[in-house]
């Protein structure tokens, strides 16, 4: 595992990227797997390896200052939220809580583009940062035992969406139609780390569409063209 | 038609490979045997791929009615194992005829076992492979009744195979681990208790996490959520220990204090609610 001292921002992440980029181009022989999270990147091997010092030497002197000449590219999406009280279970509460009336945290919520910073705690979860601070909410005390696929939720300053009915820690404000996990796709998630994604309000007549072209394959989800 | 009727599941019982070796980047567990020494015997004695996927057994075990003629090894924790009521051993390659009876009795050591057919199961493949996750493949274990296939074994040479693995190791308590990412900002003192004491498994330990019954006073606060992998030993808030297992998540904000070799793992996964184990640090030199 490879850590920086980083924050949680969007230029680190970048960096991580790149470097992420830069171990798999170096080590196509021996097959790693690299995964990022906020401030870590953790290589992972195919086979149990002989020698980790070989190996662990060979990493400490990769020249992570070539980093500049590869860069990212990063994939911009919008994805469709619909609002509606009927999915945003905690609208009241964090309406209340943090003094917006709905139609401000709808605005708030779909303003920002946010970046996904990473996958995890359930296959296709989303970790999205860049949050509008006067969202922030905490967890709940006691999780929910279950959300409708398609959660959109807040915790502390992340969001994130449910991308399978399951138990849930998180405020739930919203919920979106788009599949964004299908383990038996070739590609089981559209996104990668290091994409931007912003969200777009949708009614629930919307809602309603969008989810029936979803059901029945006629959904493409295609990113925006670069600004 | 090759195929095995489970006409009893027994408590926890799941169709496992390796597991998911590129997936983790999409947030879902790597998954695969818990005590992979003992799957990948079992799949040598009969000749397989080490791959191949075998049924992995948890406590108690099933019973299984096979439809066709093959070749069976079970490895891992002993049982006492019956076909059509005769005894037969661990460790070895049994002939089976269509119409047998494979039976589980009482555990006698370890916790799992696992059961290999020439050829291995066949089921569904999801993100490249066979092992069972809830949301990922359509059950996460076996159901009682359920019919499961064999695929055609590509060498049937096995038979009468026999290998004497020096198998006390499996069933010792002593695991080696490394010091984990958040190791050294742990007081010295609590250092030197995690080598020191033995640690308890509680009954809530499952194929994602064995968490231990001592406390330890804990002074560390979460970390900016990092990645982790099956071995990763956390520290909770609250000063306990819980080894993450093979369907853990990727990724997690408690301070990882020990990561446990694959061998130590294996041995984990022997272990009984209720017994104890040791950690034995290995030092890398770097």
């Amino acid at each position: 595992m490879l850590q920086w001292d980083f924050d949680i921002a969007p230029e680190n992440l970048n960096t991580l990227l790149k470097a992420k980029q830069f171990i798999e181009y170096h080590f196509v022989k021996s097959k790693v797997q690299v995964i990022n999270t906020y401030n870590s990147l953790l290589v992972t091997y195919d086979l149990s390896i002989e020698n980790i010092y070989d190996d662990l030497l060979a990493l400490k002197s990769l020249d992570f200052t070539q980093l500049k000449s590869e860069d990212y590219k990063a994939a911009h999406y919008k994805l469709p939220v619909c609002y509606d009280t009927e999915f945003g279970l905690d609208l009241d509460e964090l309406s209340r809580r943090n003094a917006l009336s709905i139609s401000e945290i709808i605005k708030r919520h779909t303003q920002p583009i946010y970046t996904l910073y990473f996958m995890g705690f359930l296959p296709g979860f989303l970790y999205l940062g860049g949050m509008d601070e006067r969202l922030k909410i905490a967890r709940k005390n006691e999780p929910i035992k279950s959300v409708l696929k398609g959660a959109v939720g807040i915790a502390e300053n992340q969001t994130g969406i449910y991308p399978n009915s399951s138990p849930a820690g998180w405020q739930i404000i919203g919920n979106c139609p788009v599949e964004l996990f299908n383990a038996t796709n070739e590609n089981p998630c559209p996104f990668k780390a290091g994409d931007q994604i912003q969200f777009y309000s949708v009614s629930k007549m919307e809602y309603e569409n969008v989810k029936e072209q979803v059901e029945s394959g006629n959904f493409e989800l295609k990113p925006e063209a670069d600004v | 038609m090759s195929k095995v009727v489970i006409k009893k599941a027994g408590f926890y019982t799941s169709i496992q490979d390796l597991g998911r070796l590129n997936v983790a980047q999409y947030g879902v567990p790597r998954s695969g045997a818990m005590d992979s020494f003992s799957a990948k015997k079992a799949n040598l004695l009969l000749n397989n791929s080490i791959n191949a996927a075998v049924l992995e057994i948890t406590m108690t075990g099933p019973v299984l009615e096979f439809k066709c003629d093959t070749q069976i090894a079970v490895c891992g924790a002993t049982f006492e194992l019956f076909i059509d009521d005769k005894p037969i051993s661990n460790a070895k390659a049994f002939q089976i005829e269509a119409g047998s009876v494979l039976r589980f009795g009482r555990l006698i050591e370890g916790f799992r076992a696992y059961i290999a057919v020439s050829g291995g199961f066949q089921s569904e493949i999801i993100l490249e492979s066979r092992s069972q996750y809830r949301g990922i493949t359509a059950h996460s274990r076996l159901q009682n009744g359920s019919e499961l296939q064999l695929l055609t074994p590509e060498d049937s040479t096995a038979a009468r195979a026999r290998v004497n693995f020096e198998n006390q190791h499996l069933f010792s308590g002593h695991l080696v681990v490394y010091k984990g990412p958040e190791f050294e900002l742990l007081p010295q003192e609590l250092q030197e208790k995690l080598f020191s004491q033995n640690f308890t498994l509680t009954p809530a330990g499952n194929r994602m996490a064995i968490p231990f019954k001592e406390l330890l006073p804990n002074s560390l606060n979460g970390i900016l959520t990092g990645p982790v992998l099956p071995g990763t030993v956390q520290l909770t808030p609250h000063g306990n220990l819980i080894a993450l297992m093979k369907d853990c998540q990727v990724t997690g904000g408690y301070p990882r204090v020990l990561q446990v070799s694959e061998m130590g793992l294996c041995q984990l996964a022997q272990k009984k609610p209720g017994e104890q184990v040791a950690f034995e640090l290995k030092e890398l030199e770097y």
